[in-house]
């Protein structure tokens, strides 16, 4: 059944080719955990990848019942996580994903490091995968506030700071940043627009050309 | 499987028979079996999640105390009640109105004034054009006492639950008129 819609689809649009060039490729042996059990360490990028997919998923569904407004975020958070059903697992897997993915990023530019991946020609995806680190630091930033509780205010009371206190440009990223005088309401709003909008469009650009430049140069050669 | 192969057959060159598995097949389905099992926890947690509005029990409006008994005469008359309503996260108490009156039988019913036609509030003698009827000034629907409808309106106004204890008129679920079709 499925086979001749498939098949049905693939006679007219001629489809095979398209995810045949995605997903077929070789996996050399010195990356296959098969072959030597220790290329375990060259899955970190696929599974930051993997957990990036599930956050971006269930960031998804959590803002079906979230609002990003000061009366209410709290509020909607205490409803969503207690109330409706599954409410503590789906918001547990963006809470608990969000470090994962920190630290399985974490460990695929340590890889990247002490394999020497990043030399040339691969220079570029390097500085890509950094731009990469970055924006995940962004989003967890910004994410921490959206809950409204008394650890995600002072958490961003503190980060501002941090951010205010570098030269020149400090206070112009600080009211940047809080969108008024205060970490209060305008924070709230442009912190979640930061962390729902912006932010993943530019991990998902950044993540494209990541994944291209992979696909093109191939995977680093064997120590 | 193999190994059942070997024994019956002494051979493992002999084409496949219908009821055994090729080794590409057996991965296959043991990969996508675990792959599907992975994706599905994944996912049925959200899906649940998000459906879970239309999942919820129906649930039946509280009994709210409205007006004397004694105050209800055959003229219909307009009683103002709140209700407390929880919407999600959000909890408030709307004003909602009921028409109340006695019908010949000495029966106390209430309508809501919502016309059926586009939803504006209807008023009793609402104009002198028709005189002891429900009237909406949005296009004109007209109802009788009753609530049945006499013109634009396709249904006849909603009613609500009433119930009387210790002299007192209780209002409850808002629903289709009973008293006319």
């Amino acid at each position: 059944m499925l086979k001749s819609v498939y098949n049905w689809i693939d006679e007219r649009l001629d489809i095979t080719p398209m995810w045949r060039d995605v997903a077929d490729h070789e996996v050399p042996e010195h990356v296959n955990p098969a072959h030597h059990f220790s290329a375990f360490v060259y899955c970190f990028g696929g599974l930051t990848f993997f957990i990036t997919v599930m956050q971006i998923l269930s960031g998804m569904f959590l803002t079906m019942y979230y609002v990003p407004d000061i009366i209410n975020a709290y509020k909607s958070v205490d409803y969503l996580q207690h109330k409706v059903a599954f409410g503590v697992i789906v918001r547990g897997m963006h809470h608990w994903g969000a470090s994962l993915v920190i630290v399985m990023m974490f460990l695929h530019t340590l890889r990247v490091f002490f394999t020497g991946s990043y030399k040339a020609p691969r220079e570029m995806n390097w500085v890509v995968g950094m731009l990469i680190f970055f924006v995940m630091l962004g989003l967890g930033f910004t994410g921490y506030l959206l809950p409204w509780d008394n650890k995600a205010y002072f958490a961003t009371q503190v980060g501002i700071k941090i951010a205010a206190s570098a030269p020149f440009v400090g206070e112009y990223v600080k009211t940047f940043l809080q969108g008024g005088e205060i970490v209060g309401a305008q924070t709230l709003t442009r912190f979640f627009a930061l962390h729902v909008f912006f932010l993943p469009a530019g991990l998902l650009g950044l993540l494209g050309a990541h994944f291209y430049m992979i696909r093109k140069q191939g995977i680093s050669g064997p120590l | 499987m193999t190994e059942n192969h070997n024994h019956e057959n002494h051979s493992s060159e002999k084409p496949l028979g219908k009821r055994e598995m090729s080794r590409r097949q057996f991965l296959s389905y043991t990969l996508g079996g675990t792959g599907g099992f992975l994706a599905a926890g994944l996912t049925i947690p959200m899906i649940r999640f998000a459906i879970d509005p239309v999942l919820q029990p129906k649930q039946e409006a509280d009994w709210v105390k409205v007006v004397e008994e004694a105050k209800i005469t055959d003229e219909p008359k307009s009683f103002k009640f709140q209700v407390h309503q929880v919407d999600g996260w959000y909890e408030s108490d709307p004003e909602l109105e009921a028409w109340i009156s006695k019908d010949a039988g000495g029966k106390i019913f209430a309508l809501n004034p919502t016309c059926k036609h586009l939803g504006c509030t209807v008023n009793w003698n609402g104009s002198a054009k028709f005189k002891d009827e429900y009237y909406c000034p949005c296009h004109e629907a007209h109802y009788t006492k009753d609530g049945k409808s006499l013109a634009v309106a396709p249904l006849p106004l909603d009613e609500y639950k009433v119930k009387i204890e210790n002299g007192f008129v209780y209002l409850g679920q808002l629903g289709p008129n009973t008293r006319v079709k």
